[in-house]
């Protein structure tokens, strides 16, 4: 379903080059719910741009859905679904359903698929109550289920996060991995999230990734991940064993 | 395509239009302020029958022609020229994520229908200049095809000036003089510049094709710079070329576009 080879993506920042992802080979199959970590600066939320399309790729090839996401962006746009956890996709002055009509627009979602769609987000992420409320005046948590149901109202094969928990109370976290969790059990959503909350590690992936200086540094499931400490290691002991064994020179 | 245009644009104003005073207000204001430019013209011949060669209702001719495509434009399509500011923002990967071109999301983001009395005003001067030089049908076909000539150069600039601000995010004021100035350059006759500078805006810009060119053949005026009769038909090919070519800049800005780092 996503399939990296050798990519890399550099910036030039005044005369300098910073090369926020290097040679980075991965594939994810269809069904997968992959955890996506990494220190700050890593290069996550560059991955992610490149695999919608935001990003052109400055080595190396990014396939998603088995199509060159840079090329063919409108068309991978009907089959992926995005959610920037720091940046809502909303239409900032419009009520929540409105938002939600121009994207049944938008991706030509036929009118009874979008009701049966909205019906059941509306439940699951328990909408109802601000459905006529601007998304300006959305508190942080209202806002990030609105743009998760946004993010899924097409029905996409594949689901990128970055950082969807970012700032939330334990319960709505609760309601937004319990719904993640469905959402790939049920539908088998392909699924990448990344994360600095291990806790969404913890209870989602069971196949973790980590990144750093743009390179990969770990691709295992998550008890591999595990035995790469000393038993009785916390899931934040392992992290931070391999976050600060990335950055000795 | 067209039907998620307007779509947008129909969001927009409705949004707008739960402000009616302000609403109604900005659009008498945009018609009073784009009159001044009307006023300029007719003070000049208040002092003088002719302004290089062209008589006051031929200069209005030529005026309104380039200001009815020109309003078009800056009402339908010239938020084209915000994109820096939604590349520092950050809005822009919102489009981006989206199954439409991000051109058509740009241009129809903050749509402001109060500029429609802009439109309004340069329709009512060509108008009335067409009605006053009592210009016949054997010619008047032409102004329909300059009008639509002009609407694709002037879109055509502020979608050039939009895809510049991909690689020259920190300096949109410079790329937005180019647009506007191309307005204020065809306001007037172009008999009045010197003869290089028409020779750029004609060659290089195909600015010479919004209204003078075409508008030389329904006023039935020979070019004073001399120019031969089958240029007066080459407006609408030198618009397709424009069109084709700021598609392709367009394309290549969205390609090299960097994102922010958060
Ligand atoms: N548009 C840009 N221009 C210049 N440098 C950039 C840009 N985007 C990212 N970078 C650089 O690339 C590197 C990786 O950034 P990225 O945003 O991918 O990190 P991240 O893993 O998402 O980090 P975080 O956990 O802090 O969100 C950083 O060093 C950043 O400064
Ligand atoms: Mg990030």
């Amino acid at each position: 379903m996503i399939e990296l080879d050798r990519a890399g993506r550099s910036f030039k920042v005044k005369r300098n080059v910073v090369h926020a992802v290097r040679d980075l080979s991965f594939t994810v199959a269809p069904g997968e719910f992959v955890g996506y970590l990494g220190p700050n600066g890593a290069g996550k939320s560059t991955t992610i741009k490149m695999l919608c399309g935001i990003l052109t790729p400055t080595s190396g090839t990014v396939r998603v859905a088995g199509l060159d996401p840079s090329r063919r962006r409108t068309t991978l746009a009907r089959r992926i679904g995005v959610v920037f956890g720091q940046r809502t996709t909303l239409w900032w002055d419009l009520p929540l359903a409105d938002s939600f009509e121009l994207i049944r627009h938008l991706y030509r979602v036929e009118r009874a698929a979008f009701r049966a769609r909205l019906a059941e987000l509306t439940e699951t992420l328990d909408l109802g109550p601000f459905l006529r409320t601007p998304v300006r005046q959305l508190s942080l948590g209202q806002r990030m289920r609105g743009d998760l149901a946004a993010a899924l109202l097409h029905a996409p094969e594949v689901l990128v996060l970055d950082e969807p928990t970012i700032g939330l109370d334990v319960v709505s976290k609760a309601g937004i991995r319990d719904f993640l969790a469905r959402q790939n059990a049920e539908r088998g959503t392909t699924v990448l999230l990344t994360t600095h909350d291990l806790g969404d590690i913890e209870r989602l992936c069971r196949r973790v990734m980590v990144i750093d200086h743009g390179r990969l540094a770990f691709d295992g499931t998550l008890p591999e991940l595990m035995a790469t400490a000393p038993e009785q290691s916390s899931i934040e002991d392992v992290v931070t064993r391999l976050y600060t064994a990335g950055s000795a020179p | 395509m067209v039907s998620t245009y307007f779509l947008l644009i129909w969001t927009w104003t409705r949004s707008a239009a739960a402000y009616p005073v302000s609403f109604a207000l900005m659009t008498v204001l945009g018609f009073l302020i784009a009159a001044i430019d009307v006023a300029v013209i007719l003070v000049i011949f208040a002092n003088t029958t002719s302004l290089a060669g062209f008589s006051r209702d031929e200069a209005l001719f030529l005026y309104g022609a380039s200001g009815l495509a020109f309003t078009i434009c800056d009402t339908f399509v010239s938020n084209l020229d915000r994109t820096s500011q939604h590349i520092k923002a950050g809005t822009l990967d919102t489009f981006l994520i989206r199954p439409v071109s991000p051109w058509i999301q740009l241009a129809a983001d903050r749509f402001m229908a109060t500029r429609i009395g802009r439109i309004l005003q340069a329709a009512l001067v060509l108008g009335y200049a067409v009605a006053a030089l009592g210009i016949g049908w054997d010619r008047a076909w032409m102004i329909p095809v300059m009008v639509v000539t002009g609407i694709v150069i002037f879109a055509s600039l502020w979608t050039i000036a939009g895809a510049a601000q991909f690689l020259l995010t920190d300096a949109p004021e410079v790329v937005n003089a180019f647009t506007y100035g191309s307005s204020q350059l065809t306001q007037y006759p172009l008999s009045v510049y010197a003869r290089d500078l028409v020779r750029g805006v004609t060659y290089v810009l195909p600015l010479a094709f919004v209204n003078w060119q075409p508008g030389l053949y329904v006023l039935g005026r020979d070019d004073p710079f001399g120019t031969p009769g089958f240029t007066r038909f080459l407006g609408p090919a030198a618009a397709l070329v424009l069109a084709l070519l700021a598609a392709l800049i367009w394309r290549q800005g969205v390609r090299h576009y960097r994102s922010t780092g958060s």
